[in-house]
């Protein structure tokens, strides 16, 4: 069976002043479905760079992204949009929910982009508050919450859509030691129990412990 | 939750801002709205004045009187109907404050060429009967709680003394632009008066009003009366009554022109005042915008949130600023002297226009956050730092 994530010869560069700053440099790196990847490397090494590729918010300079057997290279900008929100849930390091909605409708986002009826869509969004065990905390603001929860929150968000892919980036940078727990944990399960193939910046050990894969990016390059 | 909901709740994130951008809108909204209200009222007096009067002054000015002789002369002018004449009176009713026009006219014809005033004919026959009767305007007796057969005393200026009037008439007027607190009396009154007391002063009349045929004929029959008098000691300017009224008042002409822009002016402000707002706001929410769009949002639905918050401030700005616009111009209306704006009202027009100019408003404002939010790519919104 093919890789669910195949990147073969990736070059990303950005322009800054007419001056070009190669980023990737022939990238070509396979996921497995199911599988917990997670990706280390220095401040600067283009981690995030690659992971917005693969996840499709970003435009690669050259080389060729096929996520679920979709060059998303091919796709238009609609269409990528409309193909990241049925197959990528995104996690970031700082957690990135809405300010003036509840933890619910943080998490009813997504949603609203289908065709679910409000009862489904609560149906959903009780689901996985659930999962990340926040159930009891549906109506509360991101600011009544800390910052462990909020990014439980943001999982919920990203698994509400039900993709088989998460990516994200450095998800417990912001945490204290046991929130960061928590969130590996709950990454952990994810993977385990619902079977979601995960891609995980990050430049903590600890949180690379839990992965069952993982790559290094220097300067560009994997080693 | 629907989009509305978000919308609204980010409206209200910095409440302060936002009270303060509809308070803004809503002021605006009411300055255009009076100064509307001011330039149309003068449109409207000025387009209501008949094109079959003429009015003869003295060619020097206004204030300069005309030989009572004139009457006949013009009379005999070929395409004149009819000539009646009225003098500026002033005096004191009471007290110094209250200004009200008070005007010696031509019994016999006065009334027949101001058809604005409706007169029961039984009055006016009273009118001509008796030399000291005087007809004023509905208005008038209201505010002084005056009837028929009361005695209005005034005390004269330009025609010293005591004069006693009674009245006979009350008019009502025909249109709402015709001054309701007018008070006519007879002329030959007066001039029987100064016949006795300084007789230099007699016959001699204020303006004369001239009734044609055939309003095309203005130039021609003006034309015609001035050339009577030429190298007379008193010469005339005769013009329509509609360009008598705007001559009347050039100086406050430019005024209404310098308003008329000013409206206009305001709309500019307050897009400016709200563009600001907004752009504010999209600026402090970059890293949502990317969010949304990460999630799958497309330009579409980023629009319409924006959008949204725009016309709600400028709506709701709007919305309050009319709802003072309407009891502000009725007090006004109230308290403006009735002879420079007889009718001083919100048109629909001025309405709508107020309605249009918050909506475009909203919409203008909502372009430059618009763009932006458009041109920043997902990866540099969430790149970017306050
Ligand atoms: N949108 C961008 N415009 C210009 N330079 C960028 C942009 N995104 C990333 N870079 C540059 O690319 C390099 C890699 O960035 P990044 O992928 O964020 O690294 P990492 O996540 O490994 O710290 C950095 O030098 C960064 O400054
Ligand atoms: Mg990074």
């Amino acid at each position: 069976m093919a890789a669910i994530i195949q990147v073969r010869n990736l070059f990303k560069s950005y322009w800054r002043n007419s001056l070009e700053i190669p980023v990737l440099q022939n990238i070509s790196i396979d996921v497995e479905e199911g599988e917990f990847m997670a990706l280390m490397g220095p401040s600067g090494s283009g981690k995030t760079t690659l992971l917005n590729l693969i996840a499709g918010i970003d435009r690669p300079s050259k080389g060729e992204i096929v996520v679920a057997g979709t060059d998303i290279g091919k796709l238009g900008e609609s269409a990528l949009a409309k193909w990241r929100s049925s197959n990528v849930g995104f996690v970031f390091q700082f957690y990135n929910l809405i300010p003036v909605l509840t933890a619910f409708e943080n998490v009813e986002l997504p949603l609203l982009l289908t065709k679910l009826s409000k009862k489904e869509r609560r149906k959903h969004v009780e689901t996985a508050l659930g999962i990340v065990g926040l159930g009891d905390r549906m109506t509360h603001s991101p600011k009544q919450l800390s910052g462990g929860q909020e990014q439980r929150v943001a999982i919920a968000r990203a698994i509400v859509t039900d993709p088989a892919i998460l990516v994200a980036d450095e998800p417990t940078g912001d945490l204290d030691k046991n929130s960061a727990e928590e969130i590996l944990t709950l990454m952990d399960r994810l993977n385990k129990e619902f079977k979601k193939t995960i891609l995980m910046v990050t430049h903590d050990p600890n949180a690379a412990e839990k992965a069952r894969v993982i790559r290094h990016l220097e300067k560009g390059d994997l080693v | 939750m629907k989009v509305l909901k978000l919308i609204f709740k980010n409206s209200l994130r910095h409440k302060l801002r936002t009270a303060l951008t509809i308070l803004g809108i809503a002021i605006a909204v009411l300055a255009f709205g009076i100064l509307r209200t001011v330039v149309t009222s003068w449109d409207e007096a000025v387009k209501a004045s008949s094109p079959n009067r003429l009015i003869t002054r003295q060619s020097v000015s206004f204030i300069f009187p005309l030989p009572y002789a004139y009457k006949d002369k013009i009379a005999n002018v070929e395409g004149v109907k009819s000539v009646t004449f009225a003098a500026w009176f002033q005096g004191v009713y009471k007290d110094k404050n209250q200004f009200f026009a008070r005007m010696a006219v031509d019994h016999e014809t006065f009334m027949e060429t101001y058809d604005e005033m409706i007169v029961p004919k039984i009055q006016i026959e009273a009118f001509k009967r008796e030399r000291s009767a005087c007809i004023i305007g509905n208005e008038l007796a209201k505010m002084y709680g005056l009837k028929l057969g009361d005695v209005m005393t005034l005390e004269g200026d330009i025609y010293p003394g005591r004069w006693d009037f009674v009245i006979r008439g009350i008019y009502t007027s025909k249109f709402k632009y015709f001054d309701p607190t007018q008070m006519f009396f007879r002329w030959d009154y007066i001039d029987e008066r100064l016949k006795e007391e300084t007789p230099e002063r007699a016959g001699w009349v204020g303006w004369y009003i001239i009734r044609i045929n055939d309003p095309d004929k203005t130039a021609v029959v003006s034309y015609n009366i001035d050339i009577l008098f030429k190298n007379s000691p008193a010469e005339t300017k005769t013009e329509s009554e509609r360009a008598f009224t705007e001559n009347f008042m050039v100086s406050i002409k430019a005024l209404f022109t310098a308003m008329n822009f000013m409206s206009f002016a305001i709309v500019g402000i307050i897009m400016l005042v709200l563009g600001n707002t907004m752009i504010m706001s999209a600026r402090e929410r970059t890293r949502e915008y990317a969010v949304f769009k990460t999630l799958g949002f497309s330009t579409f639905h980023m629009v319409g949130l924006i959008m949204g918050e725009s016309l709600l401030i400028s709506i709701l700005g709007g919305g309050v600023g009319l709802a003072i616009t309407f009891p502000m111009i009725a007090g006004f209306e109230q308290v403006i002297p009735k002879n420079y704006f007889p009718s001083f009202e919100l048109q629909s027009i001025t309405v709508m226009l107020s309605i249009i100019a918050a909506l475009l408003v909203g919409i203008v404002s909502a372009v430059f956050p618009i763009q932006r939010v458009i041109g920043t790519k997902i990866v540099e919104g969430f790149r970017f730092v306050g």
